[in-house]
């Protein structure tokens, strides 16, 4: 037993009393604009934290540079704001280091996919237990207005007064391009679906990687109203579940076949098509999650939301410990005198 | 065949060839079994940046040098006795190192046309009589290897990688060394394959056989063992010392080592060593790129490991913000930069002292880190401990300075015993009465550690300004200097908890020698040459630079000069003449070599008058 171990060997594994949200809620101002999603996305994650079952110094939130950043003083829990980009990496040192802690990180589409953007690929390759919460609000918010690495192309902003000829990424395809185990997509002004996503990630083994869609009400007012606004949602999103066909519209009267490996919205209403004929989901296919996460960039296709790709495999820090173990049943516990006496040594006397 | 002994107190070795002869394994079996021997040595291998550079030439040689003696030895040595040369290419690259009247031994069967072409050589240098100043012998080691092989049906590219071994028999005839060391050593490399242990072991021994028998040779050398202290030892390169300084601390603290790294020369040794430790509860994390090695560590600290991470120049420049973050959020952190040429990617296998203002400044705005340096190969085993040791009881980043030749020099080092480590004693808080994340220690000034998974010490940290004792982020104008004046005055109140600064000659005089890092081994046997010729020169070598030992001062005071050698253009010399306005004279050199002994020796005598 190492130190650490020793001096948390009292600690409780389950929280001393029944947590409510409020529990949650650290002692500091909350300095975000009025009406910016983020106040949506904290609230979610302090309603959900209760159900964990986890004692809240069991868990750590650890976060980057940007306005989605500051999330972790708002937290009541332990918590880590960082250097900009960083936090997939400081995340992966800490639950590397303490398998035994619930790790978070919070972070931005300029954080995590422009300067942070090779920590965020290589935590997914890995597979290391971290929940990351990407609030993607397409717009640099606390630099005051930047185009963004998912802003889209034209965007008119204080660095590209001309439109900005950068092609965007798309999140979830950078995230499975990387093999994160699970990604998935939610949106801020949708408190039910948002909640339900953060405890499936929350329960997930192995990097969960969540884009939030995230309204920048200073900076890019109204980005993704078609997909969160009460007239245009239901016509240009489909909430996808896992064994159920894709069906959406106001009416219920859409869904989303393939053809080929092409998704078309078809009608339900001439009779021609019924559910039968649409994509089930299978949250566990590959290719399907590609095709899914492909229909953002193809215009007139409603955005898929929801969890796009669930598998499990082998966790990296639970490998790492692991590797330990089998070291020390081969070899014993390190013996330090062993150590610097090995191989050739000779006597002077 | 009776053949003539003679004694010597010191030799100077070389051993050159193609980076594929095998020349650096071939110096490291004559070194262990030097050390076995009981000799003083040192050891400077010095190979290309290109893993196979094209054979046969210039850029493509690799040298490995070897100093050993009946007496203290400090440096690999200012000129070879000695030059073992398997090509032209090593011949034209090395002759130089070569003191007049020095051994040459050639593998003439290296001595071709195209080889000749390739190193530059109009005429054959084993022939043409240019190397009458040195005693030449010309052998045919390559024709010899595949004659002590002939019955065993290799292929002729097993037989001629077995021809360094031919060369290292004859040096242990010359210098009357034992082979059985070597041997048991292939029997242990080459277990899987009993055909390469018969073909290396009997080479090994043709070429004792040949040095035995032929009449080429007419003397062989005898050196005694050297007077050292009693003990156990061992030999150690520099980086393995780190690896093993690191698992010691653990030991001794009760905490858990997390090396955050990414491969680069010549730091990676160190990475290297650590994996293979798991049973010492050691964590490595080759990381994607720099910045995520030392921000994993930074991860793993905050988390009540020993965070630890290893580089070089170019990778200490990555790390610079994050260096910052670690000053910022007070969390103990090792940062080792071995050091090579540079600017940029500069020489990546050759040694400089050219990061010590970037160790000491390389950050945006006020952030004091630390810095230590190694000044030998084994003095890294303490280095590494003692960096521990104040990163763990300051909760502070502390950077190791170490440097290419001392990563990958060897010397003897007498073991120490476990118990004659002092005990690191980290002192994590529970207690979450009265508890606030940047109170801190009266003495010390050490903020709390409080690990997340600690009941009730719920908080939070991170790269914004921090209010002194609540930790709240604050833009307090007044707060802000407070808290850079309290980061500065925790680093300058470890000059408390160091021990003082040792001269070594006489405490005053007219001249003070004052190196750091791996400098020592040149100096001291400068220093020690012009004592002996009575001149009035004293040795200081630094190993902490932030902050200095609180005696430097007054030591530099009671010497009316102050020399300061160093790899690089004079960055020690500008930080004392800074803090203590001495005129300190500056010997500097970039050539991505370690000093010579005379070449500090002529600058003592240029200042202090050549007396004889």
């Amino acid at each position: 037993m190492n130190l650490v171990e020793d001096i948390l060997k009292d600690a409780p594994a389950t929280p001393p009393v029944k947590y409510t949200a409020k529990d949650f809620q650290s002692d500091q101002d909350v300095r975000w604009c009025p009406g910016c999603g983020d106040y949506s996305i904290l609230a979610q994650v302090q309603r959900v934290m209760p159900d964990l079952n986890i004692p809240k110094h069991r868990i750590v939130f650890v976060s980057g540079i940007g306005c989605s950043s500051r999330f972790p003083y708002y937290m009541e829990s332990y918590g880590f704001h960082s250097i900009h980009g960083r936090a997939p990496a400081i995340a992966s040192g800490l639950k590397i280091a303490r398998p035994d802690l619930m790790v978070w990180v919070a972070t931005g589409d300029g954080d995590g996919l422009s300067i942070g953007g090779n920590h965020l690929i290589h935590v997914c390759r890995r597979n290391v237990d971290l929940k990351i919460l990407l609030f993607n609000n397409e717009i640099y918010g606390l630099t005051k207005g930047q185009y963004s690495p998912t802003s889209e192309v034209g965007k008119v902003t204080k660095s590209t007064p001309y439109g900005s000829i950068d092609h965007p990424f798309n999140p979830l395809l950078v995230a499975l391009g990387a093999e994160a185990s699970f990604v998935a997509r939610t949106l801020d002004r949708d408190p039910k679906h948002l909640q339900t996503i953060i405890r499936r990630a929350a329960d997930h083994k192995g990097t969960a990687f969540i884009e939030i869609y995230q309204n920048c009400n200073v900076f890019n007012d109204g980005a993704f109203f078609k997909y969160t606004e009460k007239e245009t949602k239901d016509d240009n999103v489909v909430f996808i579940e896992h064994g159920k066909p894709m069906v959406f519209g106001k009416e219920r009267d859409k869904g989303v076949r393939l053809e080929g490996f092409t998704p078309t919205v078809v009608s339900l209403k001439d009779g021609k098509y019924s559910a039968s004929d649409l994509i089930v989901h299978n949250e566990k296919d590959t290719m399907l999650s590609f095709i899914l996460a492909r229909m953002s960039s193809i215009p007139d296709l409603p955005r898929p939301v929801g969890v796009v790709y669930a598998v499990e495999r082998p966790l990296y820090d639970a490998e790492v410990s692991k590797q330990i173990q089998q070291a020390i049943q081969k070899q014993g516990e390190g013996n330090l005198e062993k150590l610097l006496n090995h191989g050739e040594t000779w006597a002077i006397k | 065949m009776n053949k003539a002994f003679k004694n010597l107190d010191e030799v100077t070795i070389r051993f050159a060839g193609d980076s594929g002869d095998g020349m650096q394994l071939t110096g490291m079996q004559f070194t262990s079994t030097t050390a076995l021997l009981g000799n003083d040595l040192s050891t400077l291998p010095d190979f290309p940046a290109e893993i196979r550079a094209p054979a046969g030439t210039l850029f493509g040689v690799s040298g490995f040098q070897i100093h050993f003696g009946s007496t203290e030895i400090n440096t690999p040595g200012d000129a070879c006795d000695v030059l073992v040369a398997m090509n032209p290419a090593a011949l034209k690259v090395n002759l130089r190192s070569l003191r007049d009247g020095g051994i040459i031994i050639a593998n003439s069967d290296g001595f071709n046309e195209k080889n000749l072409k390739l190193a530059g050589y109009e005429s054959n240098p084993l022939e043409d009589g240019s190397l009458s100043r040195y005693q030449l012998h010309a052998v045919a080691i390559t024709k010899l290897t595949h004659n002590a092989l002939d019955d065993l049906g290799l292929s002729n590219k097993l037989v001629e990688r077995s021809k360094n071994f031919f060369a290292l028999g004859m040096m242990y005839w010359m210098f009357t060394r034992p082979l059985e060391p070597t041997i048991k050593w292939i029997q242990d490399k080459f277990k899987k394959n009993p055909e390469l242990v018969e073909a290396n072991t009997r080479v090994l021994k043709a070429g004792y056989a040949f040095g035995e028998t032929t009449e080429i040779f007419a003397v062989r050398y005898e050196v005694k063992p050297a007077p050292l202290a009693p003990g156990r030892y061992r030999s150690v390169t520099g980086n393995e010392a780190i690896a093993w300084g690191l698992i010691a601390a653990s030991v001794k603290s009760g905490l858990d080592i997390f090396l955050g790294s990414y491969p680069i020369t010549p730091a990676s040794d160190i990475l290297h060593e650590l994996a293979k430790h798991k049973n010492f509860r050691v964590k490595t994390f080759q990381a994607e790129d720099e910045i995520a090695g030392i921000t994993s560590a930074i991860g793993a600290s905050y988390g009540g490991a020993i965070g630890a991470t290893t580089t070089s120049g170019p990778g200490m420049a990555l790390k610079a913000e994050a260096m910052g973050l670690a000053v910022m959020l007070e969390l103990p952190l090792i940062i080792c930069d071995v050091q090579r040429g540079g600017p940029s990617t500069g020489l990546p296998t050759k040694t400089e002292q050219a990061d010590l203002l970037q160790a000491l400044y390389g950050r945006n705005s006020e952030a004091p880190i630390p810095v230590i340096a190694a000044s030998t190969p084994a003095d890294c085993f303490l280095t590494a401990f003692e960096a521990v040791r104040i990163a763990i009881k300051y909760m502070t980043p502390v950077i190791i300075l170490s440097d290419g030749y001392l990563a990958n020099g060897a010397e003897p080092w007498m073991i120490p015993s476990v118990s004659s480590l002092p005990d690191i004693a980290p002192k994590f808080r529970t207690d979450p009465k009265g508890f606030q994340p940047y109170m801190r220690d009266e003495r010390t000034l050490a903020r709390p550690w409080a690990i997340p998974g600690t009941p009730g010490l719920e908080h939070r940290i991170g790269g914004l300004e921090k209010e002194h004792i609540t930790g709240n982020v604050s833009y307090d104008p007044e707060n802000h200097e407070f808290m850079v004046r309290m980061r500065q005055a925790k680093v300058d109140r470890i000059a408390d908890d160091i021990p003082p600064a040792l001269v070594e000659g006489d405490q005053k005089g007219d001249l003070l020698v004052v190196g750091w890092g791996g400098t020592y081994g040149a100096i001291r046997t400068a220093v020690e040459d012009k004592r002996r010729e009575g001149k009035s020169v004293s040795h200081l070598q630094l190993k902490y630079i932030n902050p200095f030992q609180k005696n430097v001062g007054e030591i530099l005071y009671n010497f009316k000069c102050v020399l300061v050698p160093e790899l690089n253009l004079g960055q020690l010399a500008r930080v004392l003449r800074a803090k203590y306005l001495v005129p300190a004279v500056t010997l500097s050199k970039v050539q991505g070599l370690p000093f010579k002994a005379i070449e500090i020796e002529n600058k003592i005598d240029e200042i202090l008058g050549s007396t004889r």
